[in-house]
Formats: C-alpha cells, sequence, structure tokens
C-alpha cells in the first residue's frame, strides 16, 4: 500500500491538471453556447478549422496521459472494471450535458425545417462534447479519489434521488444564465454565484468538495481566458477579462455536479446511469 | 430548558396530536384536503390552456385603426381584447377569392378546361392589382407602398426561389407556379403536374405550396380532372405593410367593378386578427425534455425508497400528487391574489418540483414505518410525526429563508419563481401533513391487517397443546372428546414444495387474471368505438355538424354538398325527367348518383340549348341558362379551412416569425370570373387535347351525349366494386388473422387441464390461500388432526373402510382403531409382547385411549373409561384381553414429549413408566423368552369359553394379549384344527420372522398378508387370529379383501384368490352390512364363536413379470398395477410394479384386460365401479376404463412423486382424482424416531381417500375427521398428515 500511495498522488494530481484542462474545454463549450445566445453562433465565430484543430492538438495528449494515469492506478487499485465503467458512464454524462446546455444558451429561432435544427443541435464546435465528456469523466473520477486519500469519505445525502436533484438545480441555474434578463452583468454573476454556493452547500457540504470545485473554476477560467486570448472562440461581450463574469460560477456548479455523480457512482453498485 | 428545546418539544408535541388526528379521521381529512386543493386549483380554469394553436381576434372592419403599441387606456370591453392585441401586426392580408367557371360548357370540352382557361385569367388579374395605384389629392399611391416587401427567401429554400416572390411585394397566386408570366402557363402541357411538383411525398400538415399560392386549401380550388362542379377557386394573396384603407377600399371597388360578383353576399365587415403563440423548436424542446427526464429520475430515486409499506405504489403515487397538487395550489392562489404567471410555466416547473422536493415525505414515511410494529396504527403515525418534526421544520425554515433571499434579488424572473415556490412550499407542507400522513396512516392499517391475516393461520398451525393460541376455534383438547367438527390444519409451509416452472406461473397468472380476454374486450371496444367515430354517416359527422350550428365561426365546418352550379339555378328537372324518364327508376337506388346523372341530363340539355344560341350569333349565353358561380357562407372566410401553420410557415420563408405576434387579415374580396367556351378552346394546349381525350371522349351529337351519363354510372359502380374487394379482403385478412390469434392464445393461455374442477375452483377461491398459485384449492374448513399414537415403529400398512382403521407398523403390531374418535380399539401384538405387571394394564390401556364417555361403554373392550369401569365390576373380563404394550406406547409417547395429553393421571403414568425403563430391545428381548411359556399357556386356557379364556390369558399368564387371542380364537377353531392347513400356533413362529406388507380390512376382519407369505384373518374387535393361510412363499405385497373373497397379490407376482368360509350361523358379511358402531360389540361375541375357514381357491401364478404393487378391486374387477409398468384388469383389478395394470375377474381369477399404463412402476391404483385410476412412479396419473382398457384421461404432474391416490366424491365419470404428493414429505413414523427416514404408506392413503369418503383417516398419523363430503378435503386432510 506504500508504494502505490506515491503514485496514486501522483496520478491524482496530474488527473486534476487535466482535469482542469478538460474542464476549460468544458468550459469553452459553455461559453461558445453563451455566446450563441448573445446572438452569434459560436459555429460562425470558430468557423476557422485550423485553430480549432490546434486547440483540439493541444488538448490531447494531456489528455492521453490523464488517461494512462487514471488507468494505472486503477490496476493498482485492482478496480480497473470498475473505473472503466464509471469513466464511461461520465463521459457520457458530460458530453450529453454539454450538448443539452449549449441548446440552452442559443437564442430561440424558430424552426421549421430539420436541417436547421441538426444544425443548431452542433451549433459548437464538434469538439466541445467530447472535451466536456472527457472533462467530467476526469472530475467526476478524482473526487471520490480525494475523498478517500482525505479519508473522509463523503456521507452527506448520498443518494440517487439527491444526485437527480443536484443535477437538476445544475440544469436549472444553467437555464437562468441563459434565460434571464438581469439588469446587468454583476447582478447576474452575483446571483449565480449565489446559486452555485446553495447548490454546494445543499448537495455536498464537505471542505474538499468546495475546494476541488473553486480549483476547477479557477483553472477552468483561466483555460477559457488562454483560449479566448488564442482566438479559438470569442464571447460576444466579455465582461470579464475576455469571458464573460458568470462563467466561474457555472463550472464551480459543474464541478460540484459532477463531483457529486462521480461520487455517487464510485460508492455503490454501477447503477444504471441516468445520462441526463 | 432553552429556547430551542422547548421551541422542539412543543413542535413535536403538535405534531404528535396532529399525527393522532389524521389516523384517526382519515376519510374526513382526505376529503377536507382534496376539497382544498380542488378550491386553490380554482382559479387555474381562468388561464388559457396551452397549446400553439392561434388566437383570433376580430374588430369591425370600420374604423379599423391599428392599436397603439402601448397598454394605454383601452377603449371598449377590456375584458375582451387579448393581451397580445397590442401595436401594428406583422401584416394585413388581404386575398381577393377568385371564382371561376367555364360557362357554358360544351359536352366536347375536355377535363383541363374546366381550370386552364380560370387559371390563365390570373394573370391578367394579378397585374391589374399590382398596376392599381390610387389617385388622390394626396398624390399616387402604389401597391409598392404599402405592401409588405420581402427580400430573400432563407438559403435553403433554394428550391423555392422561383417560385415565391423574392426582394419586393408579398403577393401570391397560382400564377407564380408559372413564374406569373402567361407564356411559360401557356406552353405548359401538364398544369397539374406542375402545381403538384413541390408537393410534399410525405404526410404532412403544414402548408404545403400548393395551399400557399392557391390561398385555399387543395380540394376547394377544384383544380383536379374529376371536378364535376366545374368552378375553380383560388386566392390573390397580397400581404401589406401597412393599413392603407382608403387605398384597399378603392382596390377592392375597382375588382368589383372589373369582375362583378352578382350574387355576392359576403359580408366584409371584420378584420381578424390572429396571434400565433410562441413556437417550441427542437432546440428549445431537447432542454425542456432534459429537465423533465432529471425530474422523472429524481422521483423514480425518491419513491423507490418507500420501503415496508403495504403499497409502494400507492405511496409513490401519493407522494406525486402530493407536490403536483402542491404546485397546482400554488399557481392558483398566485393567480388568485392577481399574479398572473408570465414565465414559461412548462419551463419552470420541473425546477419548482426539485426546489420543493419529495423529501419531507420520505422522512415521514421512513420514520413511521421505523417505529414499533406492536404499536396502534394511531399511536405509530404520531409517533414518527414528532420523531421527524424538529427536522421538518427546520428544514422548511431553511429552505423558506434561502427562497426569500432570492426574492431580494430584484431580478422579476426569480421573484416571480421565489413567490411561486413559496407559496408551493407552504401548501406542500399542508398537503403532507394532512393529505399523505393520512394516506399513510391508511397504508400502516392495511398494512397491519395483512400481517395479521398472515399470522393468524401460522399460529393456528402450531402444536395443538399451546393454549396461547388465537382463537377458540383452533384449540383442541386433545383425545379428551370425539370432536365432531375435527378440522385438520396444515401449516402453509407445507405447500411451498410444489413450486410450479415460473412458465406455468406466468401461464396461470395470465389465465387467473383473464389478461388476454380483456386486453382484447377493451382492444373490441375502443375499435367499435373509433369505428363509431369515424364513420362517415355517425357520430362525428353528427358532432361537427351539432357544433358548426352552434358556433359562431360555424363557417369552418362542414362545407355543405357540393351543388353543381347549374343546376340549382336551371331548375328545370321535370324537363330533364320527363326527357329521361328512365332514370327516376334509378333515383330510389342512390341519390347521389341520380344527382349526377340528373346533372349530366341538364348539361345535355344546356349543350343544347347554348348550340342553339351560339347559332343565333353567339355570344354571351342567356343569364339563365348559364353556369353560376354561387358565393357562399363557407366563402367569407375560407383561410380559416388552411392549415393553422399557414401563415406562419409563408412568413418563415422570410425569416419573419410570427410567435407571439398577429397578423390581420382583411376580408376577401370576390372576383367572379366567367368565361367563354371559346376562350377556354383558345387556352387548350395543343397535348392536352390528346392527353386527356380518354377521359372525356369528345363527341357531338346528342344521342352520344345522352350516353356519357351511362357510361360513367358503370365506372363509377366499378371503382366501388373494387373499393368493396379489397374491403372484403382486408376484412378476411383480419378475420383470418383475428382467429389465429385467438387460438393461438386459447392454446397458450388456457391450461390443458381446462375443465378440471380443480383450477377452475382455484380461481373461484382466489386470494384465500397463498397456494392458489399452483391451482390448489384451499380448504373449506381447516381440519386438525386426530393423531393416534401407540405405534413403536414406522408404520408399514393401512386400511380402513370408514369406521375402523388398521394400522400395522414394522414390529407387526397391528392396531385398530375407531377411526371416528381415534380410539385404540384392538391391539394385535406380535406374540409374546406382553406385560408382566397386568394388573395395571388396563389402567395404563386407559391412559392411552381417550376418556370418551360415548365409546366407552360401547367400545367395552378398550376399557376407554377406567372410571367407568370400576363403578361397572360385572362387565365382561374380555377387558382383560386388551393389549398391554400400552406401557410401551405410553413411554413413547412421553418421550415424544409432544405434550398432547397434558393430563396429569397421563403423565403419572409416564413418570411410572420411566422407572421400568424404555429400554425397547430389552423388552423385545423379554417378549422373546416369554413367547415359549406362552406356548404352554395357550393350552391353559383350553377349556374355557372365549371369553373367560381370553380373560384367564391376560390375567394370570400375561402373555401378550395377541398371544390370548391368538390362542383364544385357535380354541374356538379347535374342532376344525385339523382340517385347517396351518394352524394357528404354528404361525407364530413364523410371525417373528416376518413383517406384514399389507392390510385389508371387512367388516370385523382383519386380513394380513406377511411377508412370508402367510395370510392371515384376525378379528378386529376381539384381537384374535381367526384363520391362517400359509401356502404361498412369496410375501403378499398386496391384498383386497371384497365380501368373501380375498386376493392377494405375491412379491413373484402371482396372483392367489381366497375364499373365506364360515361354519356358523354368523356371515362376516354382516358386519359389513352394520355400519353403525353399535352394532360393533355385539359381533365379537358372534364371530367369535364362528369357524372361518380360509381356502386358496385359485392362482394366478404369473400375472405379473414383476412384484405386483398395487391391487385394487371394485365392481368385481380387480386391477392390478407393477413394476412391469403395465396395468392388468381382471375382473377384479391389480396393480404391479411392472407399469402395468390387469384387470381380472375376481371370480374366475381370469384376466380381463392388460393395460400397458405408466413408463415406471404403478405405484398406487384406485378403481371404482365406472374407472380404474392409476398412478406411476412417471409422474402421471391415468384414468382408465375398466372393461375396455382404454385410457381416458391422463394428467401430468409436474415433479411431484405422487405416492398415494385417491377417489372421492361419487364414483363414476364425475369423480375427482386427487394425488397426493409425498415428494419429500417426511412421515414421521408414530413412535419412531424422527429422523427416521419415513416410508410413505403409499397403499396406506390411497385407501384412506379411497374409502373413507365421510371420514378421512389420513396417514399413519391417524389424523381423521369428518371431511366436508368433499373429495378435496381429503387430499388435504391426508397432505396434513403426512406433515405430521
Amino acid at each position: 500500500m506504500v508504494k502505490p500511495m506515491p503514485r496514486l498522488e501522483n496520478c491524482s494530481w496530474s488527473c486534476s491538471c487535466t482535469a482542469r484542462g478538460r474542464h476549460k474545454n468544458q468550459l469553452g463549450k459553455t461559453a461558445v453556447g453563451l455566446a450563441a445566445r448573445v446572438g452569434e453562433m459560436l459555429s460562425s465565430s470558430v468557423s476557422s478549422s485550423p485553430r480549432t484543430l490546434v486547440g483540439h492538438g493541444t488538448r490531447t495528449p494531456s489528455t492521453s496521459i490523464l488517461r494512462s494515469n487514471t488507468s494505472s492506478s486503477n490496476s493498482s487499485l485492482n478496480l480497473n472494471q470498475h473505473l472503466v465503467q464509471r469513466s464511461l458512464v461520465l463521459f457520457a454524462v458530460g458530453a450529453f450535458m454539454a450538448l443539452v446546455l449549449n441548446l440552452l444558451q442559443i437564442q430561440r429561432n424558430v424552426t421549421l425545417f430539420p436541417e436547421e435544427v441538426i444544425a443548431t443541435i452542433f451549433s459548437s464546435a464538434w469538439w466541445v462534447p467530447p472535451c466536456c465528456g472527457t472533462a467530467a469523466a476526469v472530475v467526476g473520477l478524482l473526487y471520490p479519489c480525494i475523498d478517500s486519500h482525505l479519508g473522509e469519505p463523503h456521507k452527506f445525502k448520498r443518494e440517487w434521488a439527491s444526485v437527480m436533484r443536484c443535477i437538476a438545480v445544475f440544469v436549472g441555474i444553467n437555464h437562468a444564465s441563459a434565460k434571464l434578463d438581469f439588469a446587468n452583468n454583476i447582478q447576474l454573476s452575483l446571483t449565480l454565484a449565489a446559486l452555485s454556493l446553495g447548490l454546494w452547500w445543499t448537495f455536498d457540504r464537505s471542505r474538499s468538495g468546495l475546494g476541488l470545485g473553486i480549483t476547477i473554476a479557477f483553472l477552468a477560467t483561466l483555460i477559457t481566458q488562454f483560449l479566448v486570448y488564442n482566438g479559438v472562440y470569442q464571447y460576444t461581450s466579455p465582461d470579464f477579462l475576455y469571458i464573460r463574469s458568470w462563467l466561474p460560477c457555472i463550472f464551480f456548479s459543474g464541478g460540484v455536479t459532477v463531483g457529486n455523480i462521480g461520487r455517487q457512482l464510485a460508492m455503490g453498485i454501477p447503477e444504471k446511469p441516468h445520462t441526463d | 430548558m432553552t429556547l430551542t428545546e422547548k421551541l422542539r418539544e412543543t413542535i413535536s408535541r403538535a405534531f404528535y396530536n396532529h399525527g393522532l388526528l389524521c389516523a384517526s379521521y382519515p376519510i374526513p381529512i382526505i376529503l377536507f384536503t382534496g376539497l382544498c386543493i380542488l378550491a386553490c386549483c380554482y382559479p387555474l380554469l381562468k388561464l388559457p390552456l396551452p397549446g400553439t394553436g392561434p388566437v383570433e381576434y376580430s374588430t369591425p372592419v370600420k374604423d379599423y385603426s391599428p392599436p397603439s403599441s402601448e397598454q394605454g387606456p383601452q377603449q371598449g370591453d377590456p375584458n375582451e381584447r387579448p393581451d397580445w392585441y397590442l401595436g401594428a401586426p406583422v401584416a394585413y392580408i388581404q386575398q381577393i377569392l377568385v371564382k371561376a367557371t367555364v360557362s357554358p360548357w360544351r359536352k366536347n370540352f375536355l377535363a383541363v378546361d374546366v381550370f386552364r382557361s380560370p387559371l390563365s385569367r390570373v394573370f391578367q388579374l394579378v397585374e391589374e392589382i399590382r398596376n392599381h395605384a390610387l389617385r388622390d389629392s394626396s398624390g399616387i399611391r402604389s401597391l409598392e407602398e404599402v405592401c409588405l416587401q420581402v427580400t430573400d427567401l432563407l438559403p435553403s429554400l433554394k428550391k423555392l426561389r422561383d417560385l415565391l416572390p423574392e426582394h419586393g411585394c408579398l403577393l401570391l397566386s397560382p400564377g407564380n407556379f408559372w413564374q406569373n408570366d402567361r407564356e411559360h402557363f401557356n406552353s405548359d402541357p401538364d398544369i397539374i403536374k406542375t402545381i403538384h411538383q413541390h408537393e410534399p411525398k410525405t404526410l404532412q400538415t403544414s402548408a404545403t405550396l400548393k395551399d400557399l399560392l392557391f390561398g385555399v386549401p387543395g380540394k376547394y380550388s377544384g383544380v383536379n380532372l374529376y371536378n364535376r362542379k366545374r368552378v375553380v377557386s383560388y386566392t390573390v394573396t397580397l400581404a401589406l405593410q401597412r393599413y392603407d384603407s382608403r387605398f384597399l377600399t378603392s382596390l377592392r371597388s375597382r375588382l368589383k367593378l372589373l369582375h362583378p360578383s352578382p350574387n355576392c353576399t359576403l359580408r366584409e365587415e371584420h378584420v381578424v386578427h390572429v396571434h400565433f403563440k410562441e413556437e417550441i423548436g427542437i432546440a428549445e424542446l431537447i432542454p425542456l425534455v432534459t429537465t423533465y427526464i432529471i425530474l422523472f429520475a429524481y422521483i423514480y430515486f425518491s419513491t423507490r425508497k418507500i420501503d415496508m409499506v403495504k403499497s409502494k405504489w400507492g405511496l409513490a403515487l401519493a407522494a406525486v400528487v402530493t407536490v403536483l397538487s402542491s404546485l397546482l395550489m400554488s399557481v392558483g392562489l398566485c393567480t388568485l391574489f392577481g399574479l398572473t404567471p408570465t414565465l414559461n410555466g412548462g419551463e419552470i416547473f420541473p425546477y419548482l418540483v426539485v426546489v420543493i422536493g419529495l423529501e419531507n415525505v420520505l422522512v415521514l414515511t421512513k420514520s413511521v414505518v421505523s417505529t414499533p410494529v406492536d404499536l396502534e396504527v394511531k399511536l405509530r403515525i404520531a409517533q414518527g410525526l414528532s420523531n421527524e418534526s424538529w427536522s421538518i421544520m427546520k428544514n422548511m425554515a431553511t429552505e423558506l429563508g434561502i427562497i426569500l433571499i432570492g426574492y431580494f434579488t430584484l431580478v422579476p424572473a426569480i421573484q416571480e419563481f421565489c413567490l411561486f415556490a413559496v407559496v408551493g412550499l407552504v401548501s406542500d407542507f399542508f398537503l403532507q401533513m394532512f393529505f399523505f400522513t393520512t394516506v399513510l396512516s391508511i397504508d400502516i392499517r392495511r398494512m397491519e391487517l395483512a400481517d395479521l391475516n398472515k399470522r393468524l393461520p401460522a399460529e393456528a398451525c402450531m402444536p395443538s397443546a399451546k393454549p396461547m393460541s388465537r382463537s377458540q376455534r383452533y384449540e383442541r383438547q386433545p383425545a379428551m372428546r370425539p370432536a365432531t367438527p375435527h378440522t385438520i390444519t396444515l401449516q402453509p409451509s407445507s405447500f411451498r414444495n410444489l413450486r410450479l416452472p415460473k412458465r406455468l406461473r406466468v401461464i396461470y397468472f395470465f389465465a387467473r387474471t383473464r389478461l388476454a380476454q380483456r386486453l382484447i374486450m377493451a382492444g373490441t371496444v375502443i375499435w367499435i368505438g373509433i369505428l363509431v367515430y369515424t364513420d362517415p354517416a355517425g357520430l362525428r359527422t353528427y358532432l361537427t355538424s351539432q357544433v358548426t350550428e352552434q358556433s359562431p365561426l360555424g363557417e369552418a365546418g362542414l362545407p355543405p354538398m357540393p351543388v353543381p352550379g347549374g343546376f340549382l339555378s336551371a331548375g328545370d328537372t321535370k324537363l330533364a325527367l320527363s326527357v329521361f324518364p328512365s332514370e327516376s327508376v334509378q333515383r330510389s337506388e342512390n341519390q347521389t348518383q341520380q344527382q349526377r346523372e340528373q346533372k349530366e341530363a341538364l348539361e345535355a340539355d344546356q349543350q343544347l340549348w347554348a348550340q342553339g344560341l351560339e347559332r343565333h350569333g353567339g355570344g354571351q349565353p342567356e343569364p339563365g341558362s348559364k353556369a353560376e358561380v354561387t358565393w357562399g357562407v363557407e366563402d367569407e372566410e375560407i383561410w380559416r379551412k388552411l392549415s393553422f401553420r399557414h401563415w406562419p410557415s409563408l412568413f418563415s420563408y422570410y425569416n419573419i416569425t410570427l410567435a407571439k405576434r398577429y397578423i390581420s387579415i382583411l376580408p376577401a374580396i370576390p372576383v367572379t370570373l366567367y368565361l367563354d367556351p371559346q376562350e377556354a378552346l383558345e387556352v387548350r394546349h395543343p397535348q392536352e387535347a390528346n392527353r386527356y381525350h380518354s377521359f372525356f371522349p369528345s363527341s357531338l351529337g346528342k344521342l352520344e351525349a345522352l350516353d356519357q351519363p351511362r357510361e360513367a354510372l358503370p365506372k363509377l359502380q366499378g371503382h366501388q366494386d373494387i373499393t368493396l374487394y379489397k374491403v372484403a379482403a382486408l376484412g378476411l385478412a383480419s378475420g383470418i388473422l383475428l382467429v389465429l390469434l385467438l387460438f393461438c392464445l386459447y392454446r397458450v393461455f388456457c391450461p390443458k387441464t381446462y375443465g378440471q374442477s380443480g383450477l377452475s375452483h382455484s380461481r373461484r377461491k382466489r386470494g384465500d390461500l397463498p397456494c392458489d398459485d399452483y391451482g390448489y384449492s384451499p380448504p373449506e374448513t381447516e381440519i386438525v388432526p386426530l393423531v393416534l399414537r401407540g405405534h413403536l415403529m414406522d408404520i408399514e400398512c393401512l386400511a380402513s373402510d370408514g369406521m375402523l382403521l388398521v394400522s400395522c407398523c414394522l414390529v407387526g403390531q397391528i392396531r385398530v382403531w375407531d377411526a371416528q374418535t381415534g380410539d385404540c380399539l384392538t391391539v394385535i401384538p406380535k406374540q409374546g409382547l406382553r406385560r408382566d405387571s397386568s394388573g395395571i394394564f388396563d389402567y395404563q390401556e386407559s391412559w392411552d385411549q381417550s376418556p370418551d364417555p360415548q365409546n366407552g361403554p360401547e367400545d367395552s373392550f378398550d376399557g376407554s373409561h377406567p372410571l367407568k369401569r370400576m363403578l361397572s365390576p360385572l362387565l365382561p373380563p374380555l377387558f382383560y384381553n386388551q393389549p398391554d404394550l400400552t406401557s410401551l406406547i405410553d413411554t413413547n409417547f412421553s418421550d415424544q414429549a409432544k405434550g398432547v395429553g397434558p393430563e396429569p393421571r397421563h403423565r403419572a403414568a409416564c413418570g411410572r413408566h420411566r422407572d421400568t425403563g424404555y429400554d425397547f430391545s430389552r423388552l423385545v428381548k423379554k417378549v422373546y423368552e416369554e413367547q415359549s411359556t406362552s406356548n404352554c399357556m395357550n393350552f391353559a386356557g383350553f377349556p374355557a369359553p372365549p371369553g373367560q379364556a381370553a380373560f384367564c390369558a391376560g390375567l394370570s399368564c400375561g402373555a401378550g394379549e395377541g398371544g390370548c387371542s391368538a390362542r383364544r380364537k385357535s380354541l374356538g377353531d379347535e374342532p376344525f384344527a385339523g382340517f385347517d392347513k396351518s394352524s394357528p400356533v404354528s404361525a407364530w413362529s413364523g410371525d417373528l420372522e416376518s413383517s406384514v406388507w399389507s392390510l385389508d380390512l371387512q367388516g370385523n376382519l382383519i386380513v394380513a398378508g406377511r411377508s412370508n407369505g402367510n395370510l392371515e384373518v384376525w378379528d378386529a374387535i376381539e384381537g384374535s387370529l381367526r384363520c391362517s393361510n400359509k401356502e404361498g412363499q412369496s410375501g403378499i405385497t398386496a391384498l383386497v379383501f371384497l365380501s368373501t373373497r380375498i386376493v392377494a397379490a405375491r412379491l413373484n407376482g402371482s396372483l392367489d384368490f381366497f375364499s373365506l368360509e364360515t361354519h356358523a350361523s354368523c356371515n362376516p358379511l354382516q358386519f359389513r352390512g352394520t355400519p353403525s358402531r353399535s352394532s360393533v360389540p355385539s359381533s365379537p361375541m358372534c364371530s367369535s364363536s364362528d369357524l372361518i375357514m380360509c381356502q386358496l381357491t385359485h392362482t394366478v401364478s404369473c400375472a405379473h413379470q414383476k412384484p405386483i404393487t398395487a391391487l385394487k378391486a371394485a365392481a368385481g374387477r380387480l386391477v392390478t398395477g407393477s413394476q412391469d409398468h403395465t396395468l392388468k384388469t381382471m375382473g377384479l383389478a391389480s396393480g404391479g410394479q411392472d407399469g402395468a395394470i390387469c384387470l381380472w375377474d375376481v371370480l374366475t381369477g381370469s384376466r380381463v384386460s392388460h393395460m400397458y399404463a405408466h413408463r415406471g412402476d404403478v405405484t398406487s391404483l384406485t378403481c371404482t365401479t365406472s374407472c380404474v385410476i392409476s398412478s406411476g412412479l412417471d409422474d402421471v396419473i391415468s384414468i382408465w376404463d375398466p372393461s375396455s382398457g382404454i385410457k381416458l384421461y391422463s394428467i401430468q404432474q409436474a415433479g411431484v412423486g405422487l405416492g398415494g391416490l385417491g377417489v372421492a366424491g361419487a364414483p363414476g365419470p364425475g369423480a375427482c382424482v386427487w394425488g397426493a404428493p409425498i415428494a419429500g414429505g417426511s412421515l414421521l413414523p408414530d413412535g419412531g424416531c424422527p429422523g427416521q427416514p419415513a416410508r410413505a404408506p403409499s397403499s396406506a392413503f390411497p385407501s384412506q381417500l379411497g374409502l373413507c369418503r365421510e371420514h378421512l383417516c389420513g396417514g399413519e398419523a391417524g389424523a381423521e375427521g369428518p371431511c366436508e363430503q368433499h373429495g378435496l378435503w381429503g387430499t388435504w386432510a391426508a397432505l396434513g398428515a403426512v406433515q405430521k
């Protein structure tokens, strides 16, 4: 047990790094969705394929490293299969949420033709859902990992009903950020921040969860800034350097939610995942 | 005590009281809650129902001005004016409705002529409209200024680029099909094809291009080849940006001037404003659906946690109802206080549910369920509530606080959401407290009742000695009374091993619930409903006509029957009829056909006139004779007949959304066009003449014109015929399918044993018994077995005739029991088993017997009532013949410590015998030693009269009473001893090594077949050996005792037929003929004096190849079943281990028939006068006709070994066959060690079942009791006995 420990820690650290990276992607995607919400299609803004490719290329290695790390730790824990299952579930959840939340951000168009609908669904760049999925997988695995590392397993409201509630609230936060008309950005950001904290308090209440959430939000925001700076995509009305100021809140609540799912998955028998 | 604690105490107390209240008056409280919900939801009726359909509002066209964009002080009735009627509409739609016809119609015209020339006029009309300009004082205003200018079509609509206007006025007309170019039109060889070019191939509800350009629904346009009306309508649709009343008026008047519609009565009074709801695209739908899925997952995972209740589904439903109705209440209350929801209800609904949550409900359930079960329901509810009161209140306060904080974000949407949430939370709390708690209390009460019901029989199954039995009904004083209503209870678990395969259980489930039948029934009802509804002459038409009569928008209803234009105006039907009188005959047949014919005839008439007129110099035909275009009320707002998606889709082509906006539709301008035949001929395309020639053969001349309707008629009929054939074929096919389906269903769902009473019985009794799944019927009464104790070893065989029960154990001890009371009447012991101390044996005996006051005097030999015997010392000394083995039995009895005989006397006896020790081997040894002495004792009592001799034997020598009785018997037989082939004395020596393998009983005679081949006849009452026959060497496996004949089946497969002969006045058959017990005491005196001889009359040496296992006799036939898998009927039947049943003739011993019965050994047999029933190791029960040997039925038992078989009920075709499954049923031998593997008295309990129809003596445990004259109970009772 002594031997695997450092490796695990190492791995988890790198995992978190990669998680952040991926989370950035997710953030990017959400940001893209928001941009679209403001009125411009992300696809149009990210129309240049070389840039997308570059962005994707930079992400891929880190992902693979992370995967290898994760898998090695898994094998050391002799939970290989379980971990793979969990990560697959989390990936599916993340990718699905990415698509759905992206749609939420897109402003209404009266669409009558299916071609257009399909175009709407995939209005963001193609790399957004996979990146979000990967990020979700990493975060979802990271949470229980850190829990066990800290030796304080999460006990608060550990049941699927609570997880579903958490997901619903997360979607609601996204909904609010997309649909509600706020007087100004500050108000919007503050409201969302309060909602995110409320989410954490309602469903998590663990120090590790808070810390990890904040870290994720911070890193994801950083990476989004970096992406936007490099012109991978952009926001229509940035108010926080290059991005929207409420992004960190979304990232935070997303992290908490995915962590919740990951913990629940890690806890029990891998129940049939609810990919919603 | 701090404030918190005080508060906590108070809350808990309040909740406790509330719980008590709820659980005490569940129904009133639920009613009250329901009323509250309804009252709160009442305001919801005012809210508009959700839907995407457009909403209309009409204003008079006079003084119309577009409404101001601000919601200023409204004129008129504010209630009528909808909210959306603000600001200018997206567009004003002006339709010019054109109706055109070629008049007069010539017979030689083609079908295309109906619409070709009318359509050609559209270009001219459009030109007129486009060029219309209003010249007045303010200058010249052209259409371009007022019309709605459109830009590009959407990029995805490249196909329609040439057809829809771009960069200019939005003006649609059928001319757009030909790019508004008349030359295009003229050169178009096939108009219909052009028009339908862009029709979607698939079914589509939204507007098609044809509808868009024609502006009327396709079927009203009249552009098709079968337009008999010959009126073509289309519209020129004009979208206007601004409302310029003067321009429009001038346009209207000009068009009317140019194309007058003399008989037009259209009301042109109202502008109709159509508001379109927000449309939900897929992009919107996906997140919405996702949130709903999450919501359902949440509800699912929440309600899944409800546990330990009676009905999970019921409570889950109650929980969901609680949440949903609290939401409805909140919306209703908010509406009541003037807060109209502005948020999209569908969108915020899931979030509201999630915020309100199901947590409290779950917590409540859990807390209530976890209270002690043995408490009263009220108290449980109250305790559960008060336990969780503090946390519930705390959560509630927290949530309210959070929501209040949300309220102060000052974002209107969030504020509204919070308001709803707060009201929802409060009403949810209310509902939880009143509705859910009450439902929970009902549920808990139901569960307790169910538990109670479940528990009762289990307790009743406990040994009856337990005085704490739940109800007196199950209590029974063991051996205290004859217990006329004996009941036998069985443990429910005894049937648990009767598990049927899952497949069968599914089928039984289907069969029991009649699922298939019900489904088919429901399907039929729905089908009939659909038929009635869709029937063209049926309900729907009626309903629509009703609705159209009442509705103000009645014009949108069914169009009246199309009436040919020329027909009504012509009005000379009589003339036509006079010309063609023969047609009047057909009138009665078919109204429509007739009308058509009339029309044709009229047209022919008209044509004649037209020709005549043309001859006069051409020109316009006379007004009276020409086809006239009528304007009916149905034309007034013809746009209503368009799809409601018509306008949104039209505007969406130009990327203009109508969602949440409205358009104003101006009254249509009617335009009537009459076209000359000449004109129609001119515009005709050369190719069309050829193509459509076949449709309407252009022929001049009256005769052919007259023929035309006749031609059209068969054509029509042919068409109808084909439809008829199609329908018939379809009907036939579906009928065949239905029959097949029903057949399959029948095969699948109906069990094979459909006609058996067992299944139907079990259906009837469904739910009464836990085992009804398995096709077994529940007992009507429960029967407690009467336990007959006394045997030391396993019971070897049993025989009974309703009155007496004879059992024999492995040791060879035969006991005779009273089948009704369970008293041991006689013990026929092996020789030498006797008590030394005969002085007390009568007491011991009496302990063993049930002190039955009734039986006491009668069964005097029993000495069943010691007190009585003491009081009457003059009683015959026969008492002392009674078996003294009782002591052994007693000891054993007490060893078992069943506590059945709780009487102190009994215990005393036990104690006494414990001193003597219970070493059975020692006793047996002693018995052996004493046997020698018993021989001499034999003759000691020789000269004495039988009764006294027995008395002496019992008293003085103390030999085993069996021996005594044997001796006594032999005394009686003495004169004939010399003739007897076997002397009883010598037989005794053999008895030691042999055991009794088979028994039969008749009257008071017991026939016992021994393993050494001896056949013995005993007196059941006296316990004396009447005669013995030891001719056979091979053991007797089965016996039948029938009147004076005895049939013995031997191990070597041979059958011996014996006859009993009596040499005294008393025939043993007498005893059989005296069923009442009272006559029995007198019989021994008589029978004991008889001399009975048993003579072998006949032997069938090789009846079966293998040992005969079963032997039954009835109606002069003998059926044998053996291990050689055959049944043989021999007039008197025998069964063998050969799997065969033979039917033998009982008199001659000849074999009557031979049935190859089973694949396995024949294990048991039963026969009645009408049938033979056998069961074998192959788990099949077969029923045979004994005379012909034909198998009537066979019943396959699934995996249950049949150990016994009996026929109950009246012998005859209606007899029920009951197999007694003994698979795994361990028989605890009475007095044997419990661990010893049980030997199934396979011959025993079939015989019980078969013979004791009224009185059941089941198994070796001696269960007996009056059965309900029902074969069923036999099985149950026997099973119960086996399980004992």
